[in-house]
């Protein structure tokens, strides 16, 4: 493998559009430059805009979780949100899928405001949710059944979903007698049974060993090319979000704000380990590590 | 020795015991039974279809007044969890009144119902309902809250996140407070029956109590642990490992 590749490109857009930078300049063709989210895109399948979350804490005031959050991702795309803990972005999946409104601003699908959750939109939680009293075929048929799918289709969906992420024999089992990757990819076909068009993941491999993420970036690549679902990512994995993404965008720490945005061009399939994706990462982690800084102020500094 | 070997001996032995004491005739039969006299009286309660009798109807009393306070006791444990200024203060009264013997309830229903089956049932609901609907409400505010949250997500709405999410989910917390609304729900139900005379195994007590027939009552209050003992071992311990099971609290063995 040639360590540098010609189509390599990371870009870095200030999110306010006053600036941009090119970090990795040396691509031989002319890297795609990035539209900036500006309003009104046709190809918007999500928008955000100026999203704000507040809440009043127990003892005194209001903290702003998220504040004037701009963002268009694009139909198809693979979105990754990175940024340190307490940014807000777990929060802001749960906003897109439609679990809680936003204090204020306005969330639209295909330039349509949402209205609550949809199996439009389907949220993969960090603690995935599965249920514990249905099998795993079961689990995956839910949002189906909840539709109102027949149950011979229910049958048949769940079997491609389930052959999808090479879990057909284990279709009776129940969740607690599979593996934490196994029950990762239960989450993702349920998930993609009910044909979302934009699927939103919630540090969906942070507890997993590095070979089963491994294993799991490659069929999520895989899954993400053969059905073209948007996909938003959210991680605190800096090379992870390079890994996958087609963008990346940094969050600040408390209020969660869009910092930067980045943009590769980078060749799939990718791998953890390339060149490429590391210094690409790299390049993400030095502004990351400000925030992380500021949130272990917050943390640690009022002792 | 194993466990089914040892109570075997054991009740053989206790069952010699009292044939013993009996043989030696310290006290009439019609205060100290004999082992023979009771399986007498047994057999005959069965035969002529006098016991059948009595447990179809028990048992079907059991079943409505049961049912309803179950369903009625998830409802009401649900609003109690969902709503703080309920459970504040009719949660609070509901345990206060679970310190009250559920017979007590037998005046108002004679009241309200006159002799009725209705009163019976009355009875019966007011023994059980307090249980689960406390166990309900502690199960749903113990529930995670991720389970409806996912449900949510994947388009379940109001009756049917309910019934698919939320009552599911909370199933392993209440099993016990079902199992103890079955118990206070059988033994309010023999309470009733026996001072309220309509047939059932309650009657059947008190009967033998008007009788003098000593074998008499001994039969039915075996029949009556019998029964209880029935239900409580079999059917709910195996509901409660199944659900272990199939939650992986447990594994099957």
């Amino acid at each position: 493998m040639t360590p540098n590749r010609a189509n390599t490109a990371l870009q870095s857009v200030d999110h306010r559009g006053t600036a941009r930078t090119t970090f990795h300049p040396h691509a031989g063709r002319d890297a795609a430059v990035i539209s900036m989210p500006s309003h009104g895109v046709r190809t918007a399948k999500v928008s955000l805009r100026d999203i704000c979350l507040s809440y009043a804490t127990n003892n005194r005031g209001r903290l702003v979780a998220l504040e004037k959050i701009n963002l268009e991702v694009r139909s198809g795309e693979f979105l990754c949100i990175v940024g340190p803990s307490g940014c807000g972005k777990s929060t802001l999946l749960h906003l897109i899928a439609g679990l809680h409104g936003p204090t204020s601003g306005e969330i639209r699908i295909d330039g349509a405001p949402i209205e609550g959750p949809s199996t439009s939109r389907i949220l993969i939680f960090q603690e995935l949710g599965l249920f514990p009293w249905l099998t795993v075929a079961q689990n995956v048929e839910f949002g189906m059944h909840m539709k109102g799918v027949s149950r011979v289709e229910r049958r048949e969906k769940s079997r491609e979903y389930l052959r999808l992420v090479h879990l057909y024999q284990f279709r009776d089992s129940y969740v607690h007698q599979l593996s934490g990757g196994m029950r990762q990819r239960v989450a993702l076909a349920r998930a993609l049974a009910t044909e979302p068009d934009v699927l939103l993941m919630d540090e969906p491999f942070a507890a997993l060993d590095a070979q089963t993420r491994d294993l799991l970036h490659d069929e999520l690549e895989r899954i993400w090319s053969e059905t073209g679902r948007t996909i938003i990512f959210v991680t605190h994995n800096v090379r992870e979000a390079v890994r996958l993404g087609d963008r990346v965008v940094l969050m600040t720490f408390r209020p969660g704000q869009v910092k930067q945005e980045y943009e590769f061009d980078l060749s799939r399939p990718r791998r953890l380990e390339d060149v490429e994706v590391a210094g690409a990462a790299r390049e993400i982690l030095d502004d990351l590590r400000e925030e992380i800084n500021k949130s272990l102020e917050a943390e640690y500094g009022h002792e | 020795m194993n466990k089914a070997l040892k109570s075997f001996v054991f009740y053989v032995a206790l069952i010699a015991v009292w044939a013993i004491v009996a043989r030696m005739k310290i006290w009439p039969p019609y205060i100290f039974p004999t082992p023979w006299g009771v399986g007498e009286s047994l057999w005959a309660g069965f035969t002529d279809h006098s016991f059948w009798i009595a447990i179809a109807i028990s048992m079907k009393r059991m079943l409505l007044g049961y049912g309803m306070s179950v369903v009625l006791g998830i409802f009401l444990g649900m609003v109690l969890a969902g709503n703080k200024f309920l459970e504040q203060t009719l949660g609070g009264l509901l345990v206060s009144l679970q310190s009250l013997p559920s017979i007590c309830w037998l005046p108002i229903a004679v009241l309200w119902f006159g002799l009725t089956e209705k009163a019976i049932l009355f009875v019966v609901v007011m023994g059980s309902l307090l249980s689960v609907t406390i166990s309900m409400e502690t199960g749903r505010k113990q529930l995670p809250r991720i389970y409806a949250m996912a449900g949510r997500n994947l388009g379940a709405r109001g009756i049917r996140l309910f019934l698919h999410v939320t009552l599911p989910a909370s199933l392993p917390y209440i099993v016990t407070g079902l199992k103890q609304g079955w118990a206070f729900a059988w033994r309010s139900l023999i309470s009733g029956e026996m001072i309220f005379v309509s047939l059932g195994l309650g009657q059947q007590l008190m009967m033998g109590r008007d009788l003098n027939d000593m074998n008499l009552v001994i039969a039915v209050m075996i029949l009556i642990i019998g029964l209880g003992y029935l239900v409580d071992g079999l059917i709910f311990k195996t509901i409660e490992k199944q659900l272990q099971i199939r939650w992986g609290l447990a594994t099957a063995s």
